[in-house]
């Protein structure tokens, strides 16, 4: 079987560094006003870029309301249901599962958690975050930021608060790019292609 | 990097293999330490621990690592089962397979036992202990334990103390240290070292005979269990005269490295290869052998349970 490596085309670019800004910004707000405040509330962003999307979050709730609110950090690959499908997932060349650190110093017994993903496609990746978050303690509520809703569900799972939806094909996808890892701000949609090598 | 399915032993284990599964055991220690220390990754998966041979700590080890990950386990003694009426290991073993098993941990009294299995059946298989041959996950553990404490393996200076010749412990961690870029020393009387240890491990191995010149040389003591029949074959003059020449003591440790520490891989024969009270001081990392134990095992089940698979710039 011949070698195939991803080919990656920019189809447009959905928001500017100033765009992305003002989203959390706004994501922010609506936090603060669904929650009536920062009492009880935690945050916990999903390795890798929801962690990054989740400290600037909490950079906006300090400026707005003076008080910074604990941070977790969640790696979801022990939680995912396709552990079997990895064999046929390297003959496609789809994305291996890796495994990073979970840190969450807080208890989460009886708080509000704001899960924060960069991306929200399928919903199995949430779906996953939850069962894990369910084995740290017991929260009142768990409510879900993404900066990125592209649709294609196929779990009954639907974000508390929504950066932007994009309508997507299954070919497409969407990058968000943070300066801290990838060097500049922005979100772009991206088609991917398996180019014969 | 492509990792087989099986783990019979480290001997040809490249590097980055051993790496990987040194840092998802990592990952895995974080999981242990949860209020809750279980996650679902091998629901589903279906392992059978086949133990011919007595053992508390390995078979716990495992059957808790199975449990950690969800997989469902079930365990089997030779004593009380078909083998004591006769049955062969490829029988017994094909029956199970039978039964729609995904993976096999086999600890057996013959050298070669799971490498049979691995060529004779579908299912994955674990070598937890085959005859003198190999013991890999003792030696991945011990690894762990050498990394926890010194962050780094590449140069350190372990010597094995013991029994080397008939240990599969000390065969397995020959194996994994030369691997990742330790020195390697082994320590014993004549007749309990390998008889041509540099042509079979490497010309870069040390080899000592008196004792204080391995405690002096080493940063790290894996101190071997004496099998105390050794004395009844006619390899030692008497367990008294081993413990005087080649226990370890605190005295002797007065001319060892301040940071030394001193592993053993149990069960521990107190006063013969290692003095009662060093076992339990502040050079001992016995107990994080075992607590890491569990989190290796589980590193090794879930790298193996997904079949020949290419992973990505390593777990981390």
């Amino acid at each position: 079987m011949p070698a195939t490596a991803p080919h990656i085309k920019i189809k447009g670019e959905i928001m500017d560094a100033i765009g992305l800004n003002r989203t959390l910004s706004r994501l922010a707000h609506e936090i603060l006003e669904s929650n009536r405040g920062v009492d009880n509330l935690v945050v916990v962003g999903i390795r890798t870029r929801g962690v990054q999307l989740a400290e600037r979050l909490l950079e906006k709730i300090e400026s707005f309301e003076g008080r910074k609110l604990p941070l977790g950090s969640l790696d979801v690959t022990l939680y995912r249901d396709d552990l079997a499908y990895r064999q046929q997932a390297l003959l496609s060349r789809m994305k291996q599962p890796r495994i990073q650190a979970t840190d969450i110093p807080f208890d989460l017994d009886g708080k509000v958690v704001i899960l924060v993903d960069d991306v929200i496609y399928t919903g199995r990746t949430i779906r996953a975050a939850m069962d894990a978050l369910m084995d740290f303690g017991r929260p009142a509520k768990i409510r879900l930021a993404v900066m990125i809703d592209r649709g294609h569900r196929e779990l009954p799972i639907r974000p508390d608060f929504v950066g932007k939806e994009i309508v997507t094909t299954p070919g497409e996808e969407i990058r968000v790019q943070l300066a801290n890892v990838d060097g500049v701000d922005g979100v772009l949609l991206v088609e991917v292609t398996q180019a014969q090598t | 990097m492509i990792v087989s399915k099986h783990l019979l032993g480290l001997a040809g284990v490249r590097r980055e293999e051993i790496s990987l599964i040194l840092q998802t055991a990592q990952f895995f220690k974080e999981v242990l330490s949860r209020p809750i220390p279980k996650v679902p990754t091998l629901r589903g998966k279906t392992v059978v621990n086949l133990f011919f041979e007595n053992s508390t700590r390995t078979r716990i080890s495992f059957e808790l690592a199975e449990k950690r990950l969800s997989a469902d386990s079930v365990s089997f003694s030779a004593s009380g089962s078909s083998v004591a009426k006769g049955e062969t290991l490829l029988d017994t073993v094909r029956n199970l397979e039978a039964m729609k098993i995904d993976m096999i941990v086999i600890r057996h009294h013959a050298s070669g036992a799971p490498h049979f299995l691995a060529t004779m059946i579908d299912a994955g298989v674990i070598n937890a202990g085959d005859g003198r041959h190999e013991h890999p996950t003792q030696a991945l553990l011990d690894m762990m334990t050498l990394l926890d404490k010194f962050g780094t393996l590449e140069g350190l200076k372990v010597a094995i103390i013991g029994d080397v010749a008939h240990s599969r412990v000390a065969r397995s961690n020959i194996h994994g240290l030369r691997a990742m870029g330790a020195k390697v020393a082994l320590c014993g009387p004549a007749t309990l070292l390998p008889r041509a240890p540099r042509e079979a491990f490497g010309n870069d191995i040390e080899i000592f005979t008196n004792v204080d010149d391995a405690i002096r040389w080493a940063d790290a003591l894996n101190v071997l269990r004496l099998q105390l029949e050794r004395q009844a074959s006619g390899l030692l003059p008497s367990i008294r005269e081993y413990a005087n020449y080649f226990g370890v003591t605190r005295r002797r440790l007065e001319a060892a490295k301040r940071d030394v520490v001193i592993m053993h891989p149990g069960p521990i024969n107190r006063g013969v290869e290692l003095e009662s009270d060093l076992a339990d001081s502040e050079f001992s990392v016995i107990l994080d052998q075992v607590t890491n134990g569990v989190a290796v095992r589980m590193a090794v089940l879930y790298l193996k349970s997904g079949g020949d698979l290419e992973v990505a710039n390593g777990a981390a």
